[in-house]
């Protein structure tokens, strides 16, 4: 669902002081309950490193937030769930993404097959030039299924899911184009969840959304987890206040503060977490 | 606390009013306390008719600094330690409003003892407390002033002290009572005086709370110490 050019809009990469040696605290362990598990996990963009050493766990159904200032590798990580900066040129990685017990990153995974597990919804909505019906089941139409009541079926449970079928049943067969950017953002989840996937990665998904696209967006994410975990990249931190259990500060490529949001947001551990949530960032 | 400062300089400057707000209203309310202790010890009805009529000024600078919270947040959608100081600076001023409010009960007291005037013994006790609370209270004052986590700890375990010495006095008023019940009426306005004063005492202590909390970001949680033993006590 995404192109090359789109994930080569992702961060620069930035050149990041290898010697940065930051405290880490981490309360979210490994182990039972964890849909996805990064081990050990570096990324470089040709000879800039952009992630160090990461360790993160997590954890199945619920919703986990990454912040973190520009540049500081949040949407590399986001990313990098779903291989989506295999992509890029000169990427090279090294370390483990445990998914299901198996690491995505050893030789012969189905990277087509891993994405379609793993949905993912972008900070401008992308619905494609059809109607709004076709939209949401070009997963299933790209696997193959022409059978029309499949397809019907699973556009309405896909729109009610995503909060937009009382808005858009009567209209299913008008272009996607013509619904509201709020529209557009739950129409493209529709489309994320019509292949029934794992996970969602969001990455920023309300940054171009008024107040009010943005509150149903929030209210469209608590109602989603719990059936599906949902890594969600955020710059407004009320937002990742608001709907995350888990809450990862990222700071220069480190996984820094990684735990409970409310204690990420009430009483941080760590200096740096809390200059960035305080607002006390350079 | 070395921390750097907010990228919005008005957040700073709203903080540090606020911590300024405070700490003009810990001063008044000292001052009270202090004021309704010499009117009780000189029967100085003009001190305690002072002490009951600056606590509306007292009120008045509670309202500013829950308007000035209250905007902040917001304004500013505060995070940690800056919640966790707005929300401390909302509570010690209600702290320091019921401080003023039992300061301005002991004036009243002073005011209506004025045709009484015999004398006891005791007073000497209520005012030694009194002493006592008052310390706690200026002592909490600068343990906020500083975000001194250690001495508003030691503020909170004192308390025992004043718990006891109120239940130890109290008992004493009560054979005096039953002594000359001539008495009673003496005695039931120092029992209060002295019940305002050990109540001022706690309020020190929900305030070196606060000051726990905006540092460490957790409750004090260890159990009060109490040493409540006279059923007349309690309460």
């Amino acid at each position: 669902m995404s192109t090359v050019a789109e994930a080569a809009n992702a961060s620069p990469p930035v050149d990041l002081s290898a010697q940065f040696q930051p405290t880490l605290y981490h309360t979210v362990e490994s182990g039972e309950g964890v849909a996805l598990d990064l081990r050990d996990f570096n990324l470089w963009y040709g000879s800039a490193q952009a992630l160090f050493s990461v360790d993160m766990a997590i954890q199945k159904g619920m919703v986990t937030a990454l912040i973190g200032p520009s540049g500081c590798g949040k949407s590399t990580l986001l990313r990098s769930l779903n291989r989506m900066n295999d992509l890029i040129d000169e990427l090279r990685i090294s370390g483990e993404v445990i998914v299901g017990g198996e690491n995505i990153y050893r030789s012969g995974v189905d990277v087509i097959a891993l994405r379609k597990r793993m949905g993912m919804v972008f900070q401008k909505p992308n619905p494609f030039a059809m109607s709004i019906f076709d939209n949401v089941v070009y997963p299933l139409r790209v696997d193959g299924v022409t059978n029309r009541a499949v397809l019907e079926e699973t556009c309405e449970r896909a729109l009610r899911s995503s909060a937009l079928w009382n808005e858009a049943k009567d209209r299913l067969k008008e272009s996607a184009l013509g619904l509201s950017g709020g529209q557009q953002q739950r129409l493209c989840i529709a489309r994320a969840i019509a292949s029934d996937p794992e996970v969602l990665l969001m990455d920023e998904p309300c940054s171009a959304l008024d107040p009010i696209a943005t509150a149903k967006i929030e209210e469209l994410i608590t109602e989603l987890k719990g059936h599906y975990t949902i890594v969600i990249v955020t710059h407004n931190m009320q937002q990742a206040a608001r709907v995350s259990e888990n809450t990862a500060f990222m700071y220069l490529g480190r996984l820094i503060e990684y735990g409970d949001t409310k204690e990420i947001f009430v009483n941080p551990k760590l200096g740096q977490t809390r200059d960035y949530v305080t607002g006390r960032f350079g | 606390m070395a921390m750097p400062e907010h990228t919005v300089k008005e957040f700073d400057a709203d903080l540090a009013d606020l911590a300024q707000m405070i700490a003009k209203m810990g001063d008044i309310t000292a001052r009270q306390v202090l004021d309704a202790l010499d009117s009780l010890e000189e029967f100085d009805t003009a001190k305690a008719e002072n002490v009951i009529s600056i606590d509306a000024t007292v009120d008045e600078l509670q309202h500013d600094i829950e308007k000035k919270v209250i905007l902040t947040i917001a304004r500013r959608q505060p995070m940690a330690v800056d919640l966790r100081d707005l929300i401390g600076a909302l509570r010690i001023s209600n702290d320091l409003e019921r401080i003023g409010d039992l300061a301005k009960n002991i004036g009243k007291r002073v005011v209506a003892l004025k045709a009484e005037t015999p004398r006891s013994q005791l007073m000497r006790g209520v005012q030694n407390m009194g002493e006592v609370a008052l310390t706690q209270l200026r002592d909490v004052l600068d343990a906020y002033a500083n975000r001194d986590v250690a001495k508003a700890v030691a503020v909170w375990k004192r308390d025992e002290k004043l718990d006891a010495a109120t239940n130890s006095l109290l008992r004493e008023m009560l054979s005096y009572m039953m002594e000359d019940p001539r008495n009673i009426t003496l005695y039931i306005h120092l029992i209060f005086c002295a019940k305002n004063i050990e109540r001022i005492g706690d309020h020190s202590t929900n305030i070196a709370e606060n000051v726990h909390f905006i540092v460490e970001g957790r409750l004090l949680s260890d159990p009060r110490p109490k040493s409540d033993t006279t059923e007349i006590g309690t309460g």
